[in-house]
């Protein structure tokens, strides 16, 4: 497998940064971490309008602009390392990706040019106050009626669920158990019967919902029951991009660390000068690009419909959430006590290094996911 | 000059290699015809035993030796090294008596660069050189010197100038091994082995002229060696004696086993990830939940690695600039070694124990314990390895020095 950006690549990664450094600084992020949507409806306009990244990855039949997941890629590593503040996991990965797996050609062309053109601002409701990240969790009951689906149970953690026009959820027929009975609806989020209550994040710059439904109506995506396999593939998608995302803050993160020890100065040198920092700085280096690694293989196998791609997509999350974390950790570390600081940067990313530690599940789990999948 | 045809080049040799191989030559005969023509060593300069050719037309005159079946030149392993900075920075008269004989084999060479006081910091060195009017008298030791039992010469690094900046008072030097005042003697190691040597000198003599490079110069020249040792670039290998019948083959044979004896345990070293899943699946351990955590980490380390050397070669290959990824496979292994020896450690249980034919598979796992060890230390320790990726890619400030001035009066190892 080809490891090389093109330059057509390089350029349009380029184009991103410029963008979300402009866009994105972190006074942006504390200004709209701070708001109850979390993100600027201008940058969104912008986004998708001048930049086209809301529909980067979607088939052009469908209104995107047809490449692929390594471009989706390199946009999620760009926003992770601004740290931007703005629906497009939920909406463009997440419930673009569950429309794109589970749903018929004609709900497609219904559904995603509006996704694409940043328009719609969908969310993927599938996680329950359980916590678990596969179908085993999901207890949302979907029952046909005469009058069509109507779903009751509680999803919890979706992110942008509160600002969300159009919620993506998987619920199971009654009775069902496991990989079996499981659905896709659409759900308009302003429909009787839901209620949607924003929960307190640790990591402000993403913001995520609690919400119950109450014989809410519903629109069945794809064929009643053949849930599973369209899940499993939504969320290992959404796990390699995510994995991105994460390499992109440890790499601000561990910019930002040899940035300090190369100004810091204590004992009458820099304090990058001692090994105890110099060592610490190499480590995370290797860290973050051994988990670049992981991330651009399974980006590419994606892209290419390896049939690796779900234990590689564990073993990028894995690796990225592990390599993120340590960055966070020693990048507060090597600020000392200002790093501690609400007015250092810092926490910021140490913050979403935590919060995308556990979101789609944790390491551990995904460590076990690709050793079955991988090793049998 | 324009550069001769890639196709032309492999017609020729081709033809050469037809008219003149034969099985039945003894190796240095063999040899002599390489060093008199050029093909096997294309990439030499013309005057000295080669044929003026590009490096990336190696691979294409070697298949053609592979096609014929011909055994290559014998500049591999620490030969290459000395060729290297023979051709480099060596005098006409010392690459005259030299050169020939390491394409033909006929002489063994080995480095003498780390000493007991001097490891990660080479320019320490404390081994001297004192020129007594005719000729240069050695005192000291080295260590760590693969093959110097075999050796017929060695390369030298020693001090002769003590009040010079340390890296200033270093000369390079080809040294006699076969002589009175050189003993050698094995060393051996943690895990059993004795792959490596310690090499005494008590008034050993070097000829006044077998100076590589200028006097005092020798660190500059010491570069240039260990920029080889990362990626030694080889001449026609050829094909090897396995298998095959003729006088030439039977003598490759053991010109080989005896060149990889001392790199049998290196496989040990880099800790076998490689048994790792069988050897789970095979006692049960592939069921316990702590123990899959701890191969999952394995693995996600080795894939990676791989994955990020992959990164940097095709990097490389369409032209891009080197990014960190190129600099960081040392310190990966290492890490890689370390939990390798872990996970093997969790899978066999009380058997880890157990060494030699006790031991599971016939003593490789407790090898394997014993030698990951030499990983983090063997070629650049991690340590020199981390403050080469501080300094060098991520631009942090160096270590202010305390060995700056005259090296007599720099603290050193009594």
């Amino acid at each position: 497998m080809e490891f090389a950006f093109t330059d057509e690549q390089d350029q349009f990664r380029a184009v991103v940064r410029r963008f979300l450094s402009d866009k994105s600084p972190t006074t942006e992020v504390r200004r709209l971490m701070d708001t109850p949507d979390g993100f600027d409806p201008d940058v969104w306009r912008q986004l998708a309008a001048d930049l086209v990244l809301t529909g980067i990855h979607i088939p052009e039949s469908y209104g995107g602009a047809g490449f692929g997941p390594v471009e989706l890629c390199i946009a999620m590593e760009e926003q992770g390392r601004a740290l931007l503040c703005a629906p497009y996991f939920s909406s463009c990965v997440l419930a673009a990706g569950a429309i794109m797996h589970a749903a018929e050609d004609d709900q497609k062309s219904n559904l995603l040019p509006a996704i694409a053109s940043g328009q719609t601002r969908a969310a993927f409701a599938v996680t329950e106050p359980n916590g678990h990240w596969d179908a085993t969790g999901i207890q949302a009951i979907a029952t046909r009626t005469a009058s069509g689906w109507l779903i009751d149970g509680e999803k919890s953690y979706v992110i942008d669920g509160c600002s969300a026009q159009q919620l993506i959820v998987v619920a199971r027929a009654a009775g069902s158990a496991g990989n079996a009975g499981l659905s896709f609806f659409v759900v308009d989020p302003g429909a009787a019967g839901v209620t949607r209550t924003a929960l307190a994040t640790m990591d402000a710059t993403r913001k995520q919902a609690k919400i119950t439904f109450s014989r809410a109506p519903a629109e069945l995506l794809g064929q009643a029951g053949a849930g599973a396999e369209p899940l499993s593939r939504t969320l290992d998608h959404a796990a390699v991009a995510l994995a991105n995302e994460m390499v992109g803050g440890a790499q601000a993160l561990l910019d930002s660390a040899v940035a300090y020890a190369n100004i810091r100065v204590q004992f009458g040198r820099a304090i990058g000068s001692f090994q105890a920092i110099k060592h610490k700085c190499a480590d995370m280096l290797l860290d973050v690009e051994l988990a670049k690694s992981a991330a651009y293989y399974a980006a590419q196998a994606a892209a290419e419909g390896d049939p690796q791609t779900p234990g590689l997509a564990s073993m990028a999350k894995a690796a990225a959430a592990d390599a993120y974390m340590r960055a966070a950790a020693n990048t507060i570390q090597i600020h000392g006590g200002i790093g501690f600081t609400w007015d250092n940067d810092t926490h910021l990313w140490f913050k979403r290094a935590k919060s995308s530690e556990v979101l789609l599940g944790d390491p551990n789990h995904h460590r076990e996911l690709m050793l079955q999948r991988l090793e049998g | 000059m324009s550069e001769p045809n890639e196709n032309d080049v492999v017609a020729e040799v081709r033809a050469w290699l037809t008219a003149n191989w034969n099985p039945e030559l003894s190796l240095i005969e063999w040899r002599s015809k390489l060093a008199d023509t050029g093909w096997g060593m294309p990439h030499w300069p013309k005057q000295w035993h080669g044929r003026g050719l590009p490096v990336r037309m190696l691979s294409s005159i070697n298949d053609e030796f592979v096609s014929v079946g011909a055994v290559g030149a014998a500049a591999t392993g620490p030969r290459i090294l000395a060729s290297v900075t023979l051709l480099e920075h060596a005098s006409d008269a010392v690459k005259q008596r030299f050169l020939r004989r390491i394409v033909t084999g006929e002489d063994g060479w080995c480095q003498l660069f780390s000493e007991p006081g001097s490891g990660s910091d080479l320019a320490g060195a404390t081994t001297r050189a004192d020129f007594d009017g005719t000729q240069w008298i050695v005192n000291g030791q080295k260590v760590w010197n693969t093959s110097a039992h075999h050796a017929d010469y060695g390369l030298l690094v020693a001090r002769t100038d003590w009040d010079a900046p340390k890296h200033q008072g270093l000369t390079y030097f080809v040294l006699d091994m076969r002589q009175p005042g050189v003993q050698v003697l094995p060393l051996k190691q943690m895990n059993g082995h004795a792959s490596f040597n310690q090499v005494f000198f008590t008034d050993a003599k070097i000829p006044a002229d077998w100076i590589v490079g200028t006097k005092n110069n020798g660190w500059a020249v010491a570069m240039t060696t260990l920029a080889h040792e990362r990626r030694p670039a080889v001449g026609v290998a050829g094909v090897s004696g396995e298998g095959r019948t003729g006088r030439a083959y039977a003598e490759a044979r053991i010109e080989s086993e005896i060149a990889n004896e001392p790199y049998k345990w290196y496989p040990q070293r880099a800790g076998r990830v490689d048994l790792v899943v069988p050897r789970a699946k095979k006692t049960g351990a592939w069921t316990d939940p702590v123990i899959r955590q701890e191969i999952a980490k394995l693995l996600t380390m080795a894939r990676c690695t791989n994955w990020m050397a992959r990164r940097a070669a095709a990097a490389q290959r369409i032209g891009k600039p080197q990014g960190p990824e190129g600099s960081l496979g040392k310190l990966a292994g290492s890490n890689i070694a370390r939990q390798a020896s872990h996970v093997h450690t969790l899978i066999t249980g009380a058997e880890s124990m157990l060494t030699g034919s006790d031991g599971p598979l016939d003593g490789i796992i407790a090898e394997i314990l014993v030698s990951v060890p030499a990983t983090s230390i063997a070629g650049g320790t991690d340590e020199i390895q981390r403050n080469i990726i501080g300094e060098r890619v991520l631009g942090l400030p160096k270590d202010p020095r305390s060995d700056a001035g005259p090296f007599r009066d720099i603290p050193r190892n009594v």
